[in-house]
């Protein structure tokens, strides 16, 4: 097994210099064409290592895994601190620190809201020593009752009010297919998606679906007799919903898919054009 | 001799031409004339006020269109705004809008070293050109102004969602003091967290772990929040039967509060000493990393039983699948919509969107969790009565009623 796993890097090993060498030789007119060179091979051989764990956990994945978690920690980490820290916080604080950073100072005079941060982020630090641990727990709740609050009001807004003044729909159509009696409804029969046969099955749809939804979601009674033939309408108009956004999604995935598969026979293995 | 005539000749049509020259300023008058003409009128009725309802930095200017715009010369084909801290100027241009518009927002950044920056409290002077075509054609307004701009501390546009928080606050508390109080209150079962206790007894007698996934939310969000209940109960009972938890989470601060709630559950279930920080631990902020390295868990720890709850993203089949694949039960919540049919497919229990919060409650049994549910179900009937009342204002066109649900930014 071990001897397997020798041969088999080795064979991989050797197929990526190969690729790297022919790639460079035929970039070999531009000037970084052997950078480019090792870095379309790179990047071949890393969807590869991705896409083997199709067949089941191996060395190659283990490492494509390994450099995935490994870069995309240190980058955040980067990223958290030259954008916020040295970005953000310190043009604000002091002189001195803007200067050292090269960051262009934003004098605004000594101003409380910028050190509150300061000080709750030393203290989210403190986790890393065991006597003074539990100060970290300050700033948690700090974030998480702040935050909650926040979204407290905006969630009641978007998934309430709003929500509330969106079923308010006339069932028997609106403007232009305003209802003007039975009569005018069958003379003027439209079966397409934009006549008011299909308009108003539309908001009845949405009215009975939003109602039967919301009973579906209703917790503090038992889901039997009418309520629960309610309850039952609503999960099947939840499953229809949830079928539809299924299918639309897949298909955005296949688009990825596409995507890598183009990268590989265009760019690695020059098949197509 | 044929020369003198040539230039004679010559000199007798330079003569003549300096007279044609001469009577040419007439013709230089009607050109200047007309083109006067194609200018079109300036825009009149300037208005600027500070924007109400917002944090300030913004100002509203108002004008009747110009007299040329859909009528007269019907030239204008856009109107520029422009705005200085100086009435004598320089004046900047913030931004076009097209003919027939007589309105225009100026929406400024509040950061002072911004290009957009607009400050408050400060005197703006606004000038509007009706422009045509040609954009060297165009008339400008006298200057407007002053007008300063600052916040205000309340949006009246909101106040329906006062009104809303107001209602829904009292019902929490009521139902909070109710429960404190011993008032029983029912919560039906629900399916899938009935599942939790046996798929951890499963773990427990099969020698695997229990992954536990909080999902791609922050700490703040209401499926974070609500997953880390469930996560309590459940470390409490992985505590109890002295089964492995695995934890990877993808936000430090998620991470830091989930080893608070499981650290807690331990102490609870009276096992401090058996407590591994380690068990939960950071992956990485990086969506598809995390979920590499999630996954490679999976097929090397083979857990028993894989708890998916929280807020997850594209991220949710590739996890779902590889659990299947790794031979666990797997359970999952959340309210992100569109990944609840991958769970659906790909998990042996589901907790569809707001039962991801009533779980946390039905296992928590604590009188403020119980209390919070029992309120959104009050909630949930005022939405139901509201929308038929609403309905029947809609077709008989009571107007009064649906505006008042109106909120207006």
């Amino acid at each position: 097994m071990r001897r397997t796993t020798y041969i088999v890097v080795a064979g991989v090993v050797l197929l990526f210099g190969l690729s790297w060498v022919l790639h460079a030789v035929s970039m070999s007119g531009e000037a970084d064409g052997i950078e480019r060179a090792f870095m379309i091979t790179m990047a071949a051989f890393l969807t590869l290592a991705i896409y083997s764990f199709l067949y089941k956990d191996n060395p190659f994945y283990k490492f494509a895994e390994h450099l995935y978690v490994g870069v995309s920690a240190a980058y955040w980490m980067c990223q958290a601190f030259w954008s916020t820290i040295v970005g953000n916080l310190f043009p604000r604080l002091s002189e001195g620190l803007s200067n050292y950073f090269q960051q262009p100072y934003q004098a605004s005079g000594w101003n409380i809201t910028y050190w509150i941060p300061v000080i709750l982020g030393i203290m989210l630090l403190m986790r890393l020593t065991e006597k003074y641990g539990w100060m970290s727990r300050w700033p948690l709740a700090m974030i998480v009752g702040t935050t909650a609050g926040l979204n407290f009001v905006r969630y009641l807004r978007s998934d309430f009010v709003v929500q509330v003044s969106s079923t308010f729909m006339p069932l028997l159509g609106e403007d232009p297919h305003r209802w003007q009696g039975f009569g005018a409804f069958i003379s003027n029969l439209d079966l397409s998606a934009t006549g008011q046969l299909a308009a108003i099955v539309s908001n009845w749809v949405i009215f009975f679906g939003v109602i039967c939804g919301i009973i579906y979601f209703y917790f503090s009674k038992e889901h039997s007799g009418a309520f629960g033939r309610a309850s039952r309408l609503g999960i099947w108009i939840l499953m229809i919903t949830f079928g539809a956004s299924f299918g639309y999604t897949v298909m955005g995935r296949i688009s990825l898919l596409v995507g890598r598969i183009t990268f590989l026979f265009r760019d690695w293995l020059e098949i197509i054009s | 001799m044929k020369h003198r005539f040539l230039i004679v000749g010559l000199l007798l049509l330079f003569g003549l031409s300096s007279v044609w020259a001469q009577t040419e300023p007439p013709v230089v008058d009607s050109m200047v004339v007309d083109s006067t003409e194609l200018f079109p009128a300036a825009v009149s009725d300037v208005q600027v006020v500070d924007k109400p309802n917002d944090h300030g930095h913004a100002v509203i200017v108002t004008w009747e269109t110009s007299a040329d715009d859909g009528g007269g010369k019907n030239n204008v084909l856009r109107y520029e705004i422009f705005y200085s801290t100086s009435f004598d100027g320089p004046f900047d241009s913030v931004g076009a809008v097209p003919a027939g518009t007589g309105e225009f927002r100026h929406i400024g950044s509040k950061e002072p070293l911004d290009s957009a920056f607009v400050p408050d409290y400060t005197d703006l002077f606004y000038q509007i050109d009706a422009v045509t075509a040609d954009p060297t054609i165009r008339t400008t307004s006298d200057v407007l102004g002053p007008v300063q701009c600052s916040g205000q501390w309340f949006n009246t546009g909101r106040i329906p969602v006062l009104v809303a928080v107001l209602i829904f606050g009292l019902l929490t508390a009521f139902f909070v003091l109710s429960a404190k109080r011993g008032k029983k209150l029912y919560v039906r079962p629900i399916g899938g967290i009935e599942a939790v206790d046996d798929a951890i007894g499963r773990a427990t007698e099969m020698g695997r772990p229990i992954l536990y996934v909080l999902g791609l939310g922050s700490a703040a969000d209401v499926a974070t929040i609500a997953s880390f209940t469930i996560l309590g109960r459940v470390a409490k009972r992985v505590a109890e039967y002295q089964t492995e938890l695995i934890v990877p989470t993808y936000d430090p601060i998620v991470m830091s509060v989930a080893q608070e709630v499981v650290k807690s559950s331990y102490f609870d279930a009276g096992r401090p000493e058996d407590f591994k920080e380690d068990c939960v631990h950071f992956v990485t902020q990086s969506q598809f990393a995390y979920v590499a390295a999630v996954n490679g868990i999976m097929l090397r720890e083979l857990p028993a039983t894989c708890v998916y709850m929280g807020k997850f993203f594209a991220e949710s089949l590739l996890l779902a699948e590889t659990g299947s694949l790794a031979g666990s039960i797997q359970i999952s919540g959340t309210d992100e919509i569109a990944q609840i049919p991958f769970f659906i497919v790909a998990c042996d229990y589901t907790l569809i969107g707001e039962e991801l919060y009533a779980a946390s409650a039905y296992l928590g049994r604590e009188p403020k969790l119980l209390g919070s549910l029992k309120a959104q179900d009050w909630a949930k009937a005022a939405f139901v009565a509201l929308a038929i009342v609403g309905l029947l204002a809609a077709n008989f066109e009571w107007f009064e009623f649906t505006t008042l649900f109106q909120v207006i930014d």
